[in-house]
């Protein structure tokens, strides 16, 4: 069986919040539901606290750390799963139930088996 | 030679039916397309020569596993794997293969490729084109095609998209796709037949095969039996669309005697079949109405103008365009007269880049006596370019003016 990983794109929040609360609450409901497919996944706090390392003339070469995201998007790089299912129709499926989807985006991408 | 085409044909149609089984096998169009390939030239040396075999599917698909086999062992040497992995199963009996069919069909459209892919690879797999054809017909360079289909098949088997027919519940949604697919191979080859080009009428007779295949595995489904209507009425003019030399003959002009009366009477019978199951307008199915309007009338003059004006004010509500409303004023024109259908078609917004819009208008302002502002909307029509038949026949009409 396949693993894609689901890739959740959506306003940078701060999942933590309690504000958010209600959402977080969506996403547990989700995991408890398809708690048969989901190989792992996490949310991840907002782009604020991210930060962007890059070795400036590749390998042993000089670590560049930046503030940030790589990417300054409208919707941002939020959190991900991992499912395992049958086809690509499935993963569809699944992604359509997430939060994200409804109100941002869920990128899929298969997930290569060395 | 004519038996050699009659099994070139054979080989071409058992061909991609054995392509559609073939993938659903390996689940690797690639793969698939390139062992069918191999068993296609094959037949193509030996049927001629030995005879065609009793059951020539069963040849080209036991010829194209093997060769499947080889391929797949030999990428699995390469990569260090094992060849054991490959989930082969035997031959399904004959009436599987129209449901490989048309998996295959739905594979190619599914919509997580885009509408670009969609179009090229039902090109290739289901019209059994090369790339180099592919990207003729599309007007793609051909490396811009390789790469596309190439993208699009790897696609398929590494996001796993599942070689299925969907289910009852997705299906409205994902036929849509499929008919405007099979509608744009139709219009790529329907354009383009002024030019009398061979292959581009092979692309007109794929979408058909094509249409009749969808409405046929989905007799009740009012989407497949209008877009099917909808090919066979706009084909059944095929003949009357070009003179003998090769100009284009617009509709008015037709000889209406070369028109295709069996495909008429077909189309006509899959839009009451589609009328008669649709719970609400459907596009393709009041398209074929209007195509249908013409098709019945026994001259231009004596076209039925109220009932095809009224299946254009359904069109607008379902599917509302400039061109459609263009059409719909020159219908008005025919019934009550160039000035009210010349003040429909400079109320449309968004035309005048469209050389059609001028040559409509130049038309109606020549009816109406107005020859020198007929004149100019011709030039402007003129200026805007579109194919050289056409053009011909634009500066023609305007020639009749000066």
């Amino acid at each position: 069986m396949p693993t894609y990983a689901a890739l959740l794109y959506t306003a940078d929040v701060d999942w933590s919040a309690p504000e958010h609360a209600e959402t977080t609450e969506q996403y547990m409901e989700f995991g408890e539901a398809a708690a048969a497919v989901i190989r792992g996944g996490k949310a991840l706090y907002p782009t604020s606290t991210a930060t962007t390392v890059r070795v400036s003339g590749g390998k042993g070469g000089d670590v560049l750390t930046s503030d940030g995201p790589y990417a300054e998007t409208k919707e941002a790089l939020s959190g991900f799963y991992l499912f395992e299912c049958a086809d690509l129709d499935e993963a569809v499926r699944l992604a359509a139930r997430l939060p994200a989807a409804w109100d941002g985006v869920v990128e899929i991408r298969p997930v290569i088996e060395f | 030679m004519e038996a050699g085409d009659a099994v070139a044909r054979l080989v071409r149609d058992e061909g991609t039916r054995v392509l559609a089984t073939l993938i659903r096998v390996t689940g690797d169009v690639g793969l698939a397309e390139d062992a069918v390939q191999d068993a296609v030239v094959r037949a193509l040396e030996t049927w001629p020569r030995d005879g065609v075999p009793d059951n020539p599917r069963g040849w080209l698909l036991v010829t194209a596993k093997r060769r499947a086999v080889d391929l797949f062992r030999r990428e699995a040497a390469r990569s260090g794997k094992e060849a054991a992995a490959m989930p082969f199963v035997e031959p399904e009996p004959a009436d599987a293969v129209p449901d490989d069919l048309l998996r295959l069909v739905f594979t190619c459209c599914h919509p997580a490729l885009s509408l670009e892919a969609q179009v090229a690879l039902a090109l290739r797999t289901l019209g059994g084109l090369s790339t180099a054809e592919v990207a003729r017909a599309l007007l793609v360079p051909e490396a811009t095609m390789a790469k596309r289909l190439t993208r699009a098949r790897q696609k398929i088997t590494r996001a796993r998209i599942p070689y299925r027919v969907p289910e009852a519940a997705e299906l409205p949604d994902r036929l849509k796709g499929v008919a405007a697919t099979v509608y744009l191979i139709f219009n790529e080859g329907y354009a383009a037949a002024a030019g009398a080009d061979l292959v581009r009428a092979e692309l007109v007779d794929e979408a058909i095969r094509l249409a009749r295949l969808l409405a046929g595995l989905m007799p009740d489904e009012p989407t497949a039996l209008g877009l099917l209507a909808l090919l066979l009425l706009q084909n059944s003019r095929r003949a009357a669309r070009v003179d003998a030399d090769g100009v284009p003959v617009l509709l008015p002009d037709q000889d209406r005697s070369r028109w295709d009366v069996a495909a008429i009477k077909e189309g006509v019978s899959y839009l009451g079949r589609g009328l008669r199951r649709a719970a609400a307008p459907e596009e393709y199915l009041v398209q074929a109405a209007i195509a249908a309007c013409h098709a019945l009338a026994p001259t231009y003059a004596e076209t039925n103008w109220d009932a095809l004006i009224s299946w254009y004010d359904v069109l607008l509500e379902v599917a509302d365009s400039p061109v459609a409303r263009l059409n719909r004023a020159a219908a008005v024109a025919e019934r009550d007269g160039p000035a009210a259908g010349l003040s429909l078609v400079d109320a449309i917004p968004g035309l005048t880049r469209y050389p059609w819009w001028h040559a409509t208008r130049a038309e109606l302002l020549h009816r109406l006596g107005d020859t020198e502002a007929a004149r100019a909307a011709y030039r402007r029509a003129l200026a805007l370019g579109m194919s050289a038949p056409l053009m011909a026949h634009l500066r023609l009409r305007l020639a009749e003016l000066e």
